[in-house]
């Protein structure tokens, strides 16, 4: 009964085992490395600069909601902004009419192949070039209209691939019981598209939520900072990371419930597909 | 309101209105000519089956008479407006006309229910009660009243089928279009379609159906048309196109499709099979791509 591999001097192991044994030395190495991190850390070095008692104290008291906030609303405005913005362009890409495809282009990929820094510098800096322009809701609005401009042109494209994975049968059942092209498209193509792109579109969330740390550059007074902002001065003042290791902590406290929320959603809605 | 002329209704020598007149039709998509020439009309009530081979162009005819697709010359008479009239309201002509799809085309992000109100109130700007009153009675004629509040993709494509009938018949139309609405289907679904297709004809709408059931052709249509090569090869009544083909390629055809192990010694030196592998294939070409009718590609917003 011994099969021909078996008869060499050294057993071959089959390959499900062999598998096996590559995961335990795996694990193996993976806590010997994390043993070793312990016992060369100073762990009470480390807590003193990431998770300092009265910092942490500090930092929750002295103005970490309104910091929390104002994220909240620069990346919720700035996304709002660009959705609405993203959708026209993504329907002016897919348009018949030149012009409106020409612009769409070239303003994505303007925006696209910008830092956005550069645009939130540009913006704060825009009522020098047109003195007595004043953006509506001050700093609020400049931050919006900065990241919502940079934002739009990424989502464009989003929208626009979310548009053409709906199948073109949805058009045509529409048109033919009627409905004009404009109706078509807000009641039958753009709620499907949306649906589509839901995940992508999370995703572009989250980078503005994060790309709201920009916000600082244009010179912020201590009502509009922004986490990063509020945490990087805490941080500076007390030559301590632990402000730091707070607002992240608060970035995470956005993100994740948004990315739960979100993945519900979509199981929600799949019955619709 | 409209630049239409009033709707005149066209009669015919034994005095039933015509819907539909088609005169030298003709459609190309590239340098391929889909249909040649077609000229046929069909009166108020009267149920117009469309059969031939795959690639004959039948559903080209089809999506020219409510211009999906646009019609490369000749005209398109619907209730005497000219739909290949630029100034023709093409969405208040289209209103009047039901189309039934293949592949159903449900709205596939709204329930049942509003798949049938969403059009009536949109275009007839009917409220949401009046409207979910007539896709309720629509929804149970053709017997899914009990699954309004169900999504597309919950139901059989049988029952898909038989919403995307309702969904037309909520317009209230005066024709409907039949695009191979069982090709798509399991064999065992394609009876409940078909009934409720014959209780449709029975009250007497006026239907073109492009299809491949010969068994429903002969039983329901008042006239057959065999279309092979973008022509209409013969038509007239079922018993004769059917029963007794006068036309060689009309035998060859139903020979084929009501007998389909019958291995034909004619299938390799078929004259016609090439032309007809080129119209398929500028079909599907023409429907893959993002081609739209100049009509549907208007701006979006």
């Amino acid at each position: 009964m011994t099969s021909p591999a078996a008869a060499g001097r050294v057993r071959r192991l089959s390959p499900r085992k062999r598998a096996q044994r590559i995961r335990w030395v795996q694990y193996a190495v993976l806590v010997a490395a994390v043993a070793l991190l312990i016992a060369v850390a100073d762990l009470r070095q480390i807590q003193k600069v990431f998770f300092r008692g009265d910092l942490i104290v500090d930092t929750l008291t002295q103005g970490l909601g309104r910091a929390l906030f104002n994220t909240v609303i620069y990346a919720l405005g700035a996304f709002v902004l660009g959705l609405v913005l993203g959708t026209v362009l993504a329907l002016m890409r897919l348009s018949s009419v030149g012009p409106y495809r020409w612009i769409a282009t070239v303003y994505i990929e303007f925006f696209r192949g910008l830092p956005a820094i550069i645009v939130l510098l540009a913006f704060g800096l825009l009522p020098l070039a047109f003195p007595g322009l004043e953006i509506p809701f001050g700093i609020y609005g400049t931050v919006w209209s900065a990241l919502g401009i940079v934002a739009a042109a990424y989502m464009a494209e989003t929208i626009r691939a979310g548009i053409q994975a709906v199948p073109k049968g949805q058009v045509e059942a529409a048109r033919s019981l009627g409905m004009p092209a404009g109706a078509a498209t807000r009641k039958i193509v753009l709620p499907q598209a949306f649906r589509i792109v839901t995940p992508p579109l999370t995703n572009e969330l989250i980078l503005v939520v994060k790309d709201s740390s920009l916000a600082y550059i244009i010179g912020l007074s201590a009502t509009s900072f922004d986490l990063t902002k509020y945490g990087r001065d805490l941080a500076n003042t007390n030559a301590n990371l632990t402000p730091l290791v707070i607002a992240g902590l608060c970035y995470l406290l956005i993100t994740l419930p948004l990315t739960f929320a979100v993945r519900r959603m979509e199981a929600k809605s799949a019955r619709a597909r | 309101m409209t630049t239409n002329p009033a709707p005149t209704h066209t009669t015919s020598s034994d005095g039933d209105a015509v819907v539909v007149e088609i005169t030298d039709l003709r459609k190309s998509f590239g340098s391929v000519e889909v249909l040649t020439n077609i000229t046929t009309s069909i009166k108020q009530g009267e149920v117009v089956c469309v059969i031939g081979p795959s690639g004959s162009g039948k559903s080209t005819l089809l999506r020219c008479i409510n211009l999906l697709e646009e019609p490369s010359g000749g005209t398109v008479l619907v209730d005497g407006i000219d739909v290949t009239d630029p100034d023709c309201d093409i969405d208040r002509v289209r209103s009047k006309m039901g189309m039934v799809f293949q592949q159903f085309n449900l709205f596939s992000h709204l329930t049942v229910l509003d798949n049938c109100t969403v059009a009536q109130q949109v275009v007839h700007k009917r409220g949401k009660a009046e409207a979910a009153k007539i896709a309720r009675a629509n929804l149970d004629k053709v017997g899914l009243a009990g699954r309004t509040d169900a999504f597309p993709a919950q139901l059989s494509g049988g029952q898909q089928q038989r919403v995307a009938i309702a969904r037309a018949l909520s317009m209230e139309p005066e024709l409907m279009l039949f695009d191979e609405p069982t090709s798509a289907l399991d064999p065992e679904l394609v009876g409940e379609v078909l009934a409720v297709m014959r209780r449709l004809a029975s009250e007497g709408m006026t239907m073109i159906v492009v299809t491949h059931e010969m068994a429903f052709a002969r039983e329901v249509a008042d006239r057959v048309i065999f279309m092979d090569g973008g022509v209409i090869v013969e038509e007239g009544h079922p018993d004769r196109v059917i029963g007794d083909p006068q036309h060689r390629r009309t035998r060859t055809f139903l020979k084929r499709v009501l007998d389909p192990t019958h291995v034909d010694p004619e299938i390799d030196e078929d004259p016609d099979g090439e032309r007809r592998s080129q119209i398929k294939e500028a079909e599907l070409t023409a429907r893959a791509q993002p081609h739209v009718p100049d009509d549907l590609k208007e701006q979006r917003f």
